[in-house]
């Protein structure tokens, strides 16, 4: 096996850390929470950081009207089935060996990592701002408009009296790892490919 | 008779006289005004004191929990007695925890907190402490800081010489200060002598929950049993009381119990007796106790009366108890850290006594006895001698070990602190207290491992030292420095009841173990709700059960209707937070208990009574989120005779 086909079998194989890992951390700090709440964001799944923080973030957030955080929702059953299908199809690829289908891989995955990422936006967006018209509290922006809740997509935000962190947590750099590696086997093989044998 | 009292008192006072004027020039030049001692007892804003101290409330009934250095009191722990801050005692949970032979008792005198021990080392698992008044000993839980369990003790009066702890916290010790009729009956008072007797009861703990029970109870002579230390070390294996009325009088104890020279420290072998029951020794004797228990599962307690309590007598065990003469009328009994010296404090004596447990072990080999009470060996006092501390002050009382070496002894007629050194018996420093100290304590001072940097002074009067209350002003507690060879008054702070005795501890031995919260999947109450969906209210004939919710910032139900007068309505309300540090409270207009407050996760019950017609509020006694004054809900109550259906809801659509 060529040298850059066992990089492509390591870069199809490296998302699979998404199923050992989470995929990403939102953490809420606030004066009254010393130990701040927080949850993961697996690839199936949301998680407490500490036991119970999923509720107790749902019993601060109801003051303002935002829903409960569900205890699932339909992206865990499509986000598996897709890093499984491209892992097979990356697998395949390594397996078939042009090089070619390695840039193809790559950019299937930017796209697909892409779209999970907006899909991801606007799940926060709506969470954030489709609020309960009898919310307990309400708060409007300096324009005079209603006040989302979105927490940040990355990055940290203040919001009201929380200072939200919202960053990727080791299964987004096995993604991302498998994707790069995708692009060095395509550099890889285009090097190999030039050498006249 | 009138004039002996009178010119006691009058020498007493001149004494007191002399010494506070002692004092008064010593006290100028200590630290207590300097800067350094307020900067070694500053623990700034969010940091946390480096100890814990628990002190008893005294005849509060409670135990209560204090940082050191600051002196800042934490929690008030009910034990003894009601408290209607924590529901303790009137809640149907805890009520079964001041049951007692005598019935329902919410009240008692506590004395003398103990920490359990492992390897003759403080461990911060459970703090027992005894009632004096009606016998009891009581066990707290420190992961919880809550009393998880109530044992009275039988054939006992003044439960005093308690509750003290073994080094493997084998067992724990309830001594009675009073001799009484064993068993009880009806019988002149004038005929004590001789027919009295004293019980000291050896309470075994079990080493994995510290559930109590009584082992076995040595049936003593009638003497007043009056304080008492397990030894350690080398005397492990020993147990030592003081005694007093060794002349066994019952009438003018002042007078009539202070005649002899000597009275007798008593000193067991509770490993020879614990091996003699072991083997099927001592009899079963009738009798009626209440052993109560607190289950965290069901966050419920249970009373179960106990009809029997083995009795050994101490003759029927040869070499288990021996008599050693202790000048006069001791009252503390403290052992070091070593195990080998037995400090007496003989309350009337000029001078502090202080056993040998070597030459005590010698004199039993050697078969030294000097004569017998009721059969009982007594030794001779110089063969059992290790050393007089000579004239160190006036009405020495307890004395506590820093292990380096020194014992530091409290005397509540010349309210001082005197620090002296074992072996030599000489006084190296002393420190005036304002004003009459009882007990004193050094964390772990009551283990073969203290960590001597401090030494909290219980006080009985405090006079000026605060801002008068009325003609009943504060009892207060002082701290010491005695990380140096001279002591340094630190610090004053006031306390609860009665500052009786103190165990204190280092708080990491505590800290990472105190609970957060209770898991509602773990709630095994019997009547808890653990999802707001099954929430409801059940009619039994005229009893009326309400499962409730609560959660920031509502019950479940909070509309109530069907109840009737004269119905008996029971609130079982169930906390679904699991959030820490956020309890909801609940009380009910008219209701003849108090509050309840609920921890994240538990569920507690009142009983309500509602005596007259009308539509009556509920509502959170706990400030517990922005919208906890909104926390309330109604019950309407009907006639008796109503047929109004019994129903409820929560956030029911208004039209
Ligand atoms: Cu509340």
């Amino acid at each position: 096996m060529k040298r850059s086909n066992i990089i492509m079998l390591i870069a199809a194989l490296l998302p699979l850390g998404l199923f050992f890992f989470p995929l990403w951390k939102i953490t809420l700090e606030a004066p009254q929470y010393p130990t701040p709440l927080g949850m993961y964001i697996h690839i199936n799944d949301f998680s407490d950081v500490h036991p119970h923080d999923i509720k107790n973030i749902n019993l601060m957030n109801h003051y303002v009207g935002m829903k409960y955080i569900p205890e699932a929702i339909p992206e865990f059953k499509i986000f598996p089935i897709g890093i499984i299908i491209t892992t097979v199809i990356g697998l395949l690829i390594a397996y078939k060996g042009n090089y070619k289908w390695f840039l193809f891989w790559f950019i299937l995955m930017i796209v697909l990592s892409s779209a999970g990422l907006y899909d991801f936006y606007l799940w926060e967006h709506d969470y954030g701002h489709d609020l309960d018209p009898k919310a307990i509290m309400k708060f409007t922006n300096p324009d005079g408009s209603v006040m989302g809740f979105q927490p940040p997509l990355f990055g940290s935000k203040d919001i009201l009296n929380f200072r939200a962190h919202s960053y990727p947590r080791l299964g987004a750099f096995f993604l991302g790892l498998g994707i790069a590696t995708s692009f060095v086997a395509y550099l890889f093989g285009k090097k190999q490919n030039k050498i006249p044998s | 008779m009138k004039t002996i009292l009178k010119s006691t008192l009058a020498l007493l006072s001149v004494l007191v006289a002399f010494t506070s004027c002692d004092n008064a020039s010593k006290s100028n030049n200590s630290g207590a005004l300097s800067s350094s001692a307020a900067e070694k007892v500053y623990v700034a804003p969010g940091e946390h004191d480096e100890f814990y101290a628990f002190i008893s409330g005294g005849f509060s009934g409670q135990l209560s929990v204090y940082g050191l250095p600051s002196g800042r009191l934490f929690k008030v722990i009910p034990v003894f007695s009601q408290d209607a801050e924590k529901a303790y005692g009137y809640n149907e949970e805890t009520k079964p925890m001041l049951n007692t032979s005598h019935g329902f008792v919410p009240w008692d005198d506590a004395h003398h907190p103990d920490i359990s021990q492992t390897n003759g080392v403080v461990d911060g698992r459970w703090v027992f402490i005894n009632g004096n008044n009606t016998p009891r000993i009581a066990k707290i839980d420190l992961s919880t800081f809550e009393t998880t369990e109530i044992i009275e003790v039988p054939n006992s009066a003044g439960n005093h010489s308690s509750s003290f702890v073994t080094e493997n916290s084998e067992y724990v010790v309830a001594g009675t200060r009073f001799s009484v009729p064993i068993p009880q009956k009806d019988m002149p008072i004038k005929d004590y002598k001789g027919n009295f007797k004293g019980s000291l009861s050896f309470i075994s703990i079990d080493p994995e929950h510290g559930h109590m029970d009584i082992k076995f109870q040595l049936i003593m002579p009638g003497f007043d049993y009056d304080l008492s230390h397990p030894g350690r070390g080398k005397s492990h294996g020993w147990f030592f009381f003081t005694t007093y009325n060794t002349e066994e009088a019952s009438t003018l104890m002042e007078v009539n119990a202070s005649q002899n020279d000597k009275d007798f420290i008593a000193a067991v072998n509770w490993k020879k007796i614990e091996e003699y029951v072991n083997n099927g020794g001592g009899t079963m004797m009738p009798t009626n106790y209440a052993h109560n228990v607190y289950d965290e599962a069901t966050h419920s307690a249970t009373s179960t009366m106990k009809k029997e309590v083995r009795v050994v007598n101490p003759l029927d065990v040869p070499g288990a108890v021996y008599f050693l003469p202790t000048p006069k009328s001791p009252h503390g009994c403290d052992v070091d850290p070593t195990g080998e010296y037995i400090v007496g404090n003989g309350k009337l004596s000029a001078n502090l006594t202080v056993h040998s447990f070597t030459k005590m072990l010698a004199a039993i080999e050697n078969n030294k006895v000097a004569g017998d009470a009721y059969g009982i060996p007594i030794l001779n006092f110089e063969d059992v001698l290790a050393g007089v501390v000579e004239q160190p002050g006036l009405g020495p009382l307890h004395t506590e070990f820093d292990g380096k070496g020194n014992a530091y002894t409290t005397f509540f007629i010349s309210s001082e602190v005197v620090k002296w050194k074992l072996g030599t018996w000489e006084v190296v420093d002393r420190q005036p207290c304002y004003y009459s100290v009882g007990h004193l304590m050094i964390p772990g001072g009551n283990s073969q491992k203290p960590w001597g940097k401090y030494v909290v002074a219980m006080n009985k009067i405090t006079k000026d030292r605060y801002l008068p209350t009325g003609p009943e002003v504060t009892q207060s507690a002082q701290l010491y420095d005695i990380s140096g060879e001279k002591m340094e008054l630190l610090l004053d702070f006031p306390t609860i009841g009665e500052p009786h005795y103190a165990a204190g501890c280092p708080a990491d031995l505590i800290k990472p173990r105190s609970k957060k919260l209770f898991k509602l999947e773990d709630n095994k109450h019997p009547y808890a709700t653990l999802i707001e969906a099954d929430a409801k209210v059940v009619r039994d004939g005229k009893t009326v059960h309400v499962y409730m919710t609560t959660i920031r910032s509502h019950f479940a139900p909070d509309n109530i209707e069907g109840v009737k007068v004269g119905d008996k309505v029971y609130f079982h309300v169930t906390n679904l937070e699991q959030d820490y540090d956020v309890p909801h409270g609940v009380s009910m207009i008219g209701a003849n208990t108090s509050e309840l407050l609920i921890m994240p996760g538990q569920t507690e019950t009142f009983l309500w009574e509602p005596k007259q017609v009308g539509v009556w509020p509920f509502y959170c006694t706990d400030f517990c989120s922005a919208l906890h004054q909104e926390m309330q809900g109604y019950v309407r109550v009907s006639p008796a005779n109503a047929n109004t259906p019994l129903k409820w809801s929560l956030g029911e659509d208004i039209e």
